[in-house]
């Protein structure tokens, strides 16, 4: 009855049309327009591919490390665009928060959903190399959406926490900053997990949610020869991730809950 | 028996809530303003002794309570910074109450500025879906009014190019036509929503009109007491966070005119109101309405000695038309002379032929022949006049009209 009651007609509205708003704004004056959501990672995947593949020659035991490498980069990308962008949606739209009576969370979601828009073209652009590198079709590739859900509730929760930190502490966008950048090289996406030669180290990195989340899609959809946090973990710590999950979603619901009552007087 | 009374008892309360459709209980709004804005953790750190980290805490409403009926067309009134639009943003479900209820009997406009969400780089034809959607309708619903809204902005030609390429007036008009549509159980209404030329802001309050007639729930926020006599059915006076007065139109806007005259220290005095050589002060301008006159005493003191000089006075009505202006030398009053450290009181009389509302006064005094002004003192003091009959022309003169009537046959 909640949810029906939060996803009521108006609001679903509401959120189609903010989300329309913001994906005509985005490429506005560009010359590409939307095609640069495709020609970014194309792009960046080019640059990494060349750098770790072709210099450093990283990830030679794992096959298919290009694809491999570039689904770890696209998920990442989602993570870090999403909470990036929603950290600031509150502040931003700020006319809006002062001035009419909206379900506030509304706002965080339409820029999430902008993001989860992105990571669908995105996995176009890995579809198309799984198939250019003649990646066989997996069974668990059925899983990826699961994953996927998982990798977004974890972004959503941190979303809400940070976009409702914004609005009271300016400088919480620098310090995420800082932590998506270390995330990124904590995170086992450039390099396979197994250049970690520390077992206690490997164990520790792969409690993270979104190292696990990264390293099931690529073991669910491209190869099983690579570590994942399922088999890694022994006994409850493999539940971590998951809890963690769980955990943060929670904790960004209640404290935007509580603080979105002050918004408005607040910004 | 006992079972019967309490399913009656039950009965009534609901009958007697179907009719509020607003209720405020007892309402406080506290604002916590920092004196050093705290706005980054940093500097949080820094005030980390409880003792620095100050702040002010603002009552912006205190204990207000009041009830708007169905169908009752309700206005707010209130000064600059008395907390009406707190107020406003708190039935609006914007700002949340600190202390005390606001409780609304069915659905209530959630906006209190025209054109929310309007976006200069999108189009018109975009902009009308973004705002109607901010404002709860669908997309389908949209499409339906889409023509009743360009039609009624008179903006059709303009609706595939971007907003900002409109003018303000057609911003605002677009705005205006997409909120009219809104047809929720309470509309809030603001006067600046009547904006634009004349023939906007006749379509404006021509719907205003429409809602009276159509026994909308309205609750109207004003300053203009002219337009809150005419329309609103009750009306409460916000002062200083509290209800100072509230009740019939007419009795509350006499309360409200009553607030400037009490207010006489109102008024600046800086360098764009007031300039001259200096030479001769005016200290006081002291207005007292009657009901068929104005006087007006003027306290000149002399810093030098001065040969015939000018006194001046200027009127101007509350949208700052200059309704009268004399002089002496107009109207060839000998003023003598003055020595050094004298006083002059200039008593003035004119008709009072202003119209409603605050009405200002400058006053003036220069050399014999207006080439040197010593003192000039731009909205020196305003007085407020509150007539029963209103006009729209410049001045309200006092006249008769009859009527004979005379038969076909």
């Amino acid at each position: 009855m909640m949810i029906t009651r939060v996803f009521s007609k108006k609001n679903r509205s509401l959120l189609a049309e903010l989300v329309r708003t913001d994906f005509k704004l985005r490429y506005q004056g560009s010359v590409l327009g939307y095609a640069w959501s495709l020609l970014r990672p194309l792009l960046l995947f080019l640059i990494l591919y060349v750098v770790f593949v072709r210099f450093l020659k990283i990830g030679g035991d794992i096959p298919h490390f290009p694809v491999y490498l570039l689904l770890g980069i696209v998920l990442w990308n989602f993570f870090a665009e999403m909470t990036a962008q929603s950290l600031g949606s509150i502040v931003s739209r700020g006319d809006l928060v002062r001035k009419i009576r909206i379900p506030r969370w509304i706002i965080v979601l339409s820029s999430s959903i902008s993001a989860l828009i992105n990571l669908f073209l995105n996995l176009l652009v890995v579809i198309v190399f799984l198939i250019v590198d003649h990646v066989d079709l997996l069974q668990t590739t059925l899983w990826l959406p699961l994953i996927l859900l998982e990798i977004y509730l974890f972004a959503l929760g941190l979303s809400l926490f940070l976009a409702a930190a914004f609005v009271k502490y300016r400088d919480v966008n620098y310090i995420w900053e800082v932590i998506l950048q270390a995330g990124f090289y904590l995170t086992p996406i450039l390099y396979p997990i197994t250049l970690i030669t520390s077992p206690a180290l490997q164990k520790l990195m792969l409690l993270n949610p979104m190292a696990q989340a990264i390293q099931d899609a690529r073991y669910a959809s491209i190869t099983h020869q690579t570590a994942i946090s399922r088999q890694v973990l022994s006994g409850g710590l493999k539940y971590v991730p998951y809890l963690l999950v769980i955990l943060v979603l929670l904790a960004g619901l209640t404290y935007f809950k509580r603080q979105s009552k002050f918004f408005a007087e607040n910004i | 028996m006992s079972q019967q009374l309490i399913v009656d008892s039950h009965q009534s309360t609901a009958e007697s809530q179907e009719s509020v459709a607003v209720r405020v209980e007892n309402v406080g709004k506290v604002f916590k303003l920092p004196h050093e804005k705290h706005s980054s953790l940093k500097s949080s750190f820094i005030n980390f002794r409880p003792r620095q980290r100050t702040f002010e805490l603002q009552q912006a409403l205190k204990d207000v309570s009041f009830e708007i009926k169905e169908g009752e067309f309700f206005g707010i009134v209130g000064r600059n910074g008395s907390g009406k639009s707190t107020l406003l943003k708190l039935l609006a479900g914007i700002y949340t109450p600190t202390s005390g209820l606001v409780k609304v009997n069915g659905s209530l406009t959630p906006f209190i500025e025209l054109g929310v969400g309007f976006n200069p780089e999108l189009t018109g034809r975009e902009n009308i879906f973004l705002n109607g959607a901010l404002l709860g309708f669908s997309r389908k619903e949209m499409q339906a009014m889409y023509g009743d809204i360009v039609a009624f902005a008179e903006l059709k030609r303009f609706m595939d190019q971007k907003l900002k390429n409109y003018s303000s007036g057609m911003e605002v008009r677009l705005a205006f036509s997409i909120a009219i549509k809104v047809n929720s159980d309470i509309l809030l209404l603001d006067e600046v929503l009547a904006v634009g030329d004349a023939a906007f802001q006749k379509k404006c309050f021509d719907y205003f009109r429409k809602l009276k007639k159509d026994k909308k729930t309205v609750v109207f926020i004003s300053h203009d007491m002219n337009a809150v006599r005419e329309y609103c059915d009750r009306v409460i006076l916000i002062e200083k966070g509290s209800v100072l007065k509230s009740g019939s139109a007419d009795a509350v806007a006499q309360e409200y005119t009553k607030l400037f005259l009490t207010d006489k220290q109102n008024f600046e005095t800086d360098g764009i109101k007031r300039w001259g050589t200096g030479k001769v002060k005016i200290e006081k301008v002291e207005p007292s309405l009657q009901k068929s006159k104005i006087t007006i005493s003027i306290l000149n003191s002399f810093k030098k000695a001065v040969e015939e000089p000018v006194f001046g006075l200027t009127i101007t009505n509350p949208v700052g038309v200059k309704v009268y202006e004399s002089n002496t030398k107009w109207q060839r009053v000998a003023t003598g002379n003055f020595n050094k450290g004298d006083r002059a009181l200039v008593r003035w009389e004119v008709p009072n032929i202003f119209t409603n509302g605050t009405n200002y006064i400058s006053a003036a005094v220069a050399n014999r022949d207006t080439t040197e002004f010593y003192d000039w003192w731009n909205e020196a003091a305003a007085f407020i006049v509150d007539k029963d009959e209103i006009t729209t022309a410049l001045t309200l003169v006092k006249s008769k009209i009859g009527i004979k009537k005379i038969n076909a046959s």
